[in-house]
């Protein structure tokens, strides 16, 4: 048992850990952003200012009764909450948050600051998602019920159509950086360029692809099923889409896996077109906190969007993921394609 | 220890998939489920494409493995096409509820 | 290591495929080759072609299988569509099917013996350059440049497909409805 195997461990584990814990601060925010915008105090009781709020809910929902419909599919109705969050967890595992580091000196060698290091890494979060879907749609089927249903159907249909926006966003940037490793996506956006001389840009690929970001970013709202593209389980229409006949631990499974899901886009987000852990005035191995900072503003972008926006009628929403999304992706990639050629990068 | 994988024991593997396939295929009286072996048949072709490449150590079996998997998307999505037609006349997915054209 | 992960995928692969093929609910058999793909995906990734083993969950476990999974879902198919079948697994009906089940062991056995011969020896360990030689980016090589021509055909097959599919899935719209059925 190397020092190095043991670091490699103790990294994953408090990844793992790490992304429980946003869960629980993610269902804090929320609440308390959407308070705040509007016009409100939020949980203010639990805690000072609120904070051991999620520790109550958590406690609220383990206390729950489990329930189950008597003609639902009993191995599938359980499967379908695990799939969801196995597939949310599993995405995260190839995310880098963090320069290599030694630990102040204490290994002999770097170690990464994720949980696995793949050459195609971007492709295996793409995969990974893809497998999401099959939660959601199980569970709409097992819970045998007319509301489930149809609100699994929608939300599978509603992912695989904003898939192929949110691959050809994906593939533009591979372009740009030259390799399928998100390591080596960041490593390409460290520097500065100087525009007149003066001026510190830093080399982030949101500044060489702003349709793109947007494109990853509205595909990315939609393949979680938050605000405007939450018609899946939109509280007017569908009671609660594909979650109505889930209570107590399996909701919870779920809640967890759509807001580890926004965990997951917006980290990938940070990374392929924000930079990742560069920033200014820190140095190399505190790059953690400029991610961490990213990250969270990205996260408040996506409760703001939530709280701020109404809602897509369905029709209007596979409209727009198929009739502009898609081909907007497209141009995306050819003018992309058509600017590395020419300018020979 | 277990026996080291050989190149002859992934086409052995994939022999026994592909016969499964074809049992499935001759066998179920599922059009869907038909359809699924016809899949697992594809999926044993694949396995011995890849399966080859590694012994010869190119990239070609790898190429035609991904045009396989997309030609088999393509049929899998007319399969069911027509599944769902045939399934609006007899209400039926027997292949036995489609003999009209038998003599 | 490597060979207790075959051995433990190519298990998971038979087992799944064979449960696919014999148990009687589509729901359930359609879920079961998902766990067959995604064990072919990890013996990809030991045969040292991870870009294979993505492409595989992407496009069959992430994409084929989501179709399979809706039509079942939309046409209700219920385990007794299997004509009048009992309930116990393999039960493959009447004499000619237990035949037949024979007949595809022979098909087995027979594959396994021509190809017996093709390399007793063990793979090569992999050469030094072996990932740079089957990296995407040596994939994308050989497929833009050698089948190139392929690769365009490809994409015209899948048009065709997605017409196609269209076409043959929607309701004919000079048929009258039913409305009382």
């Amino acid at each position: 048992m190397s020092a190095a195997l043991i670091a490699q461990l103790v990294v994953i584990g408090f990844t793992f850990f790490m992304l429980l814990n946003s869960a629980a601060v993610l269902v804090l925010m929320e609440r308390k952003v959407a308070a705040f915008i509007q016009q409100r105090l939020g949980p203010y009781r639990v805690g000072p200012w609120g904070t051991m709020q999620p520790l109550a809910d958590i406690i609220k929902l383990m206390m729950k009764e489990e329930l189950r419909p008597k003609s639902a599919d009993a191995f599938l109705f359980y499967l379908a909450p695990i799939l969801c969050a196995t597939a949310a967890f599993a995405a995260f595992a190839v995310v880098p948050f963090g320069a290599d580091t030694t630990f102040f000196g204490l290994l002999d060698e770097p170690v990464k600051l994720m949980a696995a290091d793949v050459n195609v890494a971007l492709l295996v979060i793409f995969a990974i998602t893809s497998m999401g879907v099959y939660g959601i749609v199980l569970a709409g089927w097992a819970s045998n019920s007319k509301y489930s249903l149809l609100g699994g159907l929608r939300s599978s249909a509603q992912m695989i159509s904003y898939e192929l926006s949110y691959g050809l966003s994906l593939a533009a940037v591979i372009m740009l950086a030259g390799s399928l490793s998100l390591r080596e996506v960041v490593g390409a956006q460290a520097g500065y360029w100087h525009l007149f001389g003066v001026l510190p840009i830093p080399k982030w690929y949101v500044f060489l692809q702003p349709l793109g970001f947007f494109i990853f970013m509205t595909a990315g709202v939609a393949e979680t099923n938050r605000a405007p593209f939450d018609f899946p389980e939109a509280e007017q229409e569908l009671v609660a889409g594909y979650h109505t006949e889930y209570s107590s631990m399996t909701f919870a499974l779920f809640f967890m896996a759509e807001y580890i899901n926004m965990v997951t886009v917006s980290a990938v987000a940070v990374n392929l077109f924000l930079g990742g852990w560069h920033g200014p005035f820190l140095p190399e191995w505190l790059g953690w906190i400029w991610f961490l900072v990213k990250v969270f503003a990205l996260l408040f972008f996506y409760i703001w969007m939530r709280w701020t926006l109404p809602r897509y009628r369905y029709d209007h929403l596979m409209e727009f993921g198929w009739k502009w999304l898609l081909p907007a992706a497209t141009l995306n990639l050819l003018v992309t394609a058509g600017v590395v050629i020419w300018m020979g990068w | 220890m277990l026996p080291e994988p050989t190149l002859n024991t992934y086409l052995a593997l994939s022999a026994v998939l592909f016969s499964i396939g074809t049992a499935g295929v001759f066998l179920r009286r599922n059009l869907i489920t038909i359809l699924l072996s016809i899949e697992v048949m594809l999926n044993a072709v694949n396995l011995t494409f890849v399966a080859v490449d590694r012994f010869l150590g190119t990239v070609d079996g790898q190429i035609i493995a991904f045009f396989v998997m997309t030609v088999a998307a393509a049929e899998a999505a007319v399969g069911l096409a027509i599944i769902i037609a045939l399934f609006r006349h007899r209400q039926s997915l027997s292949p036995d509820a489609f003999t009209s054209l038998k003599w | 290591m490597d060979a207790l992960f075959f051995w433990i995928f190519a298990a998971v692969t038979v087992v799944a495929s064979l449960l696919v093929v014999g148990q009687r609910n589509p729901m359930y058999s359609v879920l079961l080759l998902i766990v067959s793909f995604a064990a072919l995906s990890g013996l990809y990734v030991l045969l040292n072609a991870p870009f294979m083993a993505v492409v595989q969950i992407i496009i069959y476990a992430g994409a084929i299988m989501v179709l399979f999974l809706f039509v079942v879902m939309l046409l209700n198919v219920r385990s007794e569509e299997d004509g009048a079948e009992t309930r116990r697994p393999f039960d493959f009906g009447p004499g000619p099917r237990k035949f037949g089940a024979v007949l595809a062991l022979v098909l087995a056995v027979q594959l396994i013996w021509a190809l017996r011969r093709i390399a007793e020896a063990p793979f090569a360990p992999a050469a030094a350059n072996a990932a740079e030689q089957t990296s995407v980016t040596a994939i994308g090589l050989r497929l833009f440049r050698e089948y190139a021509f392929a690769f365009e055909a490809t994409s015209v097959l899948i048009l065709v497909a997605m017409v196609g599919a269209v076409i043959l899935a929607r309701r004919d719209p000079h048929a009258p409805t039913r409305k009382d059925q």
